[in-house]
């Protein structure tokens, strides 16, 4: 890539500007430029592919790039500036609770004893990390209704699948072979994916009115051969199905079980309990409720909890308390649906959402779903005057609009995201859930300031006047990035997976 | 817009009986729903397929699609260019966007599908998308 600058081609800049473009590393490589010097041999020499073997040999990879330390340093400094995180600013990405996480997680995470603590240390040398495991899954336990947890699952969809699995052994258990798991309309992609994945059929259910289960179609679709309901509550449209105790009791009623996505729990921490209201089976993410890392940021974390009945399919092993004071590993569980993630899950995430729990505690966390649900109806309230609501019923923690009002002027919600980005936001959610038309799903969390919402709504008000004055404008942004439009269909259609020498 | 000799079901798919045989394929509306389309997934000819089960899906920039099959019935082909060229189904949907033929088990199933007249009314009243 040439970066010859202006001035009638009299000056040349130096180095491409922080804010433009960067090469890709291959493209800075000359020939015979080196990183690192190697002292000078003082053995004798042999060749490599004799004494590895021509199998254990690598030949040389035709166009690796070739260059210095600080030109490695600087092009991925560069990159990394490139990145927008809920340290940059407001990330209103519905459905994923990209909340601020706090930097006491972060604190405590390094402490000595737990953050070199090696897996394979003994339990009895690992009491501490035990003990916070412990009282991780007590502190989930609480706040979920549930009897049992397993911190196991390494991410949300894992968390699903093992749930799924725990459904399957129990009725298995009990010599019934069902084939179907019912999902309604508005499911995150992942549910249908986790039950096809276990071994289940997955059947979709139609949505009323209001954008919640149809209690009629649940009756119907509730054979002797489903398996159970899986269902996100509040749902993906960031409404609570008022109705889960009877659609919960419909489902146990024919002999099924019911799953809860907990993706949504950010809008009933403190206030709701899904073990209260029916559910038998649920995952978390500590990545989105417990401020731990979401995104390239970190590991994920989905633990699954669980009902009294389902206890003996958690994954194996448990921690359990010994009576005198201290935890063992328990691996001796027979009808377990087996180990799901190596060692006890990724630990450094259960540390990190203990301390956001302590931190806040009880009174806190409530908070915490009072004011995330307060911030998306304030958006709510301020932004339906220029987009229309997909669904009328009362938001949650997040809230859905159609781009209905701005198609009508050829304006979609994947444009209006784009011309946010020159308004310096991350864009909201787009075209999802697919139930809504348009859909232009936005999650504040409780991390953003009032100003910060007033800033977001009014880029938002701003960009509805802009598509009655000068939609071409929206059509066409953004215009402030280093590139604009992608060619999407191509780049799916014709992937170009790899750089190859010219 | 809509071609009169097809039929059309509420999911967005159209079919083309000619005989005993029929030529299947999702709409305009469809299409245009779902954005440039990057993939296809047709069942293999000789399979069965199943009225109102999923014979196969349709993926775009920005959202994954079963397509239903109207009618119940044994696939005799389908469409050999769609794999390599899946935006056929975005530039000519009721033509050269056609994604299987199937031989009818029961040709009484096509009495409930709706005419191009009803499912433009259908797409009009909004209930659809």
């Amino acid at each position: 890539m040439s970066q010859s600058g202006g001035h009638n081609g009299r000056i040349t800049e130096a180095i491409p500007h922080i804010t433009r473009n960067e090469a890709l590393i291959f493209e800075r490589s000359s020939a015979g430029k080196t990183g690192a010097e190697v002292a000078p041999l003082d053995v004798p020499p042999v060749e490599a592919p004799e004494v590895l073997g021509k199998d254990f040999y690598r030949e040389d990879i035709d166009g690796f790039p070739e260059v210095s330390e600080l030109e490695v340093i600087r092009h991925f400094t560069r990159l990394s500036t490139w990145n927008y995180g809920i340290d940059t600013g407001l990330y209103p990405l519905g459905s994923c609770t990209m909340k601020y996480n706090p930097r006491i997680n972060e604190v405590v995470a390094r402490l000595d004893g737990l953050a070199t603590d090696h897996p394979y240390i003994p339990a009895r040398l690992a009491q501490g990390c035990l003990g916070i495991l412990a009282e991780t899954a007590r502190c989930v336990a609480e706040i979920t209704g549930m009897d049992a947890v397993s911190l196991q699952p390494a991410a949300g969809a894992q968390g699903e699948l093992t749930g799924l699995l725990m459904i399957r052994a129990y009725h298995e258990d009990r010599g019934e072979r069902r084939k179907y798991i019912l999902i309604p309309d508005s499911a995150h992609g992942t549910n249908p994916a986790s039950v096809t994945t276990s071994g289940y059929e997955a059947r979709s259910l139609k949505s009323n009115d209001r954008g919640c289960v149809d209690l009629a179609e649940l009756e119907r679709a509730m054979t002797p051969e489903t398996a159970g309901l899986m269902l996100t509550n509040p749902n993906t449209l960031g409404i609570f199905e008022e109705q889960i105790r009877e659609v919960c009791l419909r489902v146990h009623h024919r002999g099924g079980l019911v799953y809860m996505d907990g993706a949504n729990m950010n809008a009933l921490i403190g206030i709701a309990r899904p073990g209260d209201f029916g559910v038998d089976v649920m995952h978390l993410n500590l990545h989105k409720t417990f401020s731990t890392p979401h995104g390239g940021g970190g590991p994920g974390s989905g633990p699954v909890a669980v009902k009294r009945k389902l206890e003996p399919y958690l994954p194996t092993p448990t921690i359990e308390e010994t009576g005198d004071g201290f935890y063992k590993l328990n691996f001796d569980r027979p009808k377990s649906v087996g180990r799901v993630r190596a060692f006890y899950g990724n630990f450094g995430m259960a540390v990190r959402a203990l301390a956001y729990m302590l931190a806040y505690g009880a009174d806190g966390l409530r908070q915490v779903t009072e004011d995330a649900v307060l911030n998306a109806n304030y958006l709510r309230a301020r932004l339906s005057t220029a987009y229309d609501l997909a669904y009328d019923a009362p938001s949650m923690h997040e809230c859905v609009f159609s781009d209905r009002r701005q198609a009508a002027r050829g304006v979609r919600t994947g444009d209006i995201a784009k011309r946010l980005m020159d308004y310096g936001f991350h864009p909201y959610t787009v075209s999802f859930p697919l139930v809504v038309p348009g859909a232009m799903m936005i999650e504040p969390t409780e991390s953003a300031s009032k100003a910060e919402l007033d800033a977001f709504v009014d880029a938002l008000l701003a960009i509805a006047q802009e598509v009655k004055e000068h939609p071409e404008v929206v059509a066409g942004a953004p215009h402030s990035t280093r590139l604009s439009r992608l060619d999407e269909a191509t780049a799916a259609r014709k992937p170009i997976l790899r750089w190859k020498p010219s | 817009m809509y071609p009169q000799e097809f039929l059309y079901t509420q999911d967005h798919e159209w079919i083309r009986v000619d005989g005993t045989t029929a030529s299947i394929g999702i709409t305009e509306h469809a299409q245009k729903e779902l954005g440039d389309i990057v993939f296809v997934e047709v069942p293999q000819v000789g399979s069965q397929v199943t009225r109102k089960e999923s014979l196969g899906t349709v993926e775009s920039v920005k959202a994954v699609a079963d397509v239903y099959s109207p009618v119940t019935g044994e696939v005799i082909a389908v469409n050999p260019k769609i794999q390599k060229a899946p935006e056929l189904v975005n530039t000519d949907p009721h033509g050269e966007g056609w994604l299987v033929r199937v031989r009818l088990k029961d040709r009484s199933e096509t009495e409930s599908l709706m005419t191009a007249d009803e499912y433009e009314e259908y797409l009009k009243k909004g209930s659809a998308h």
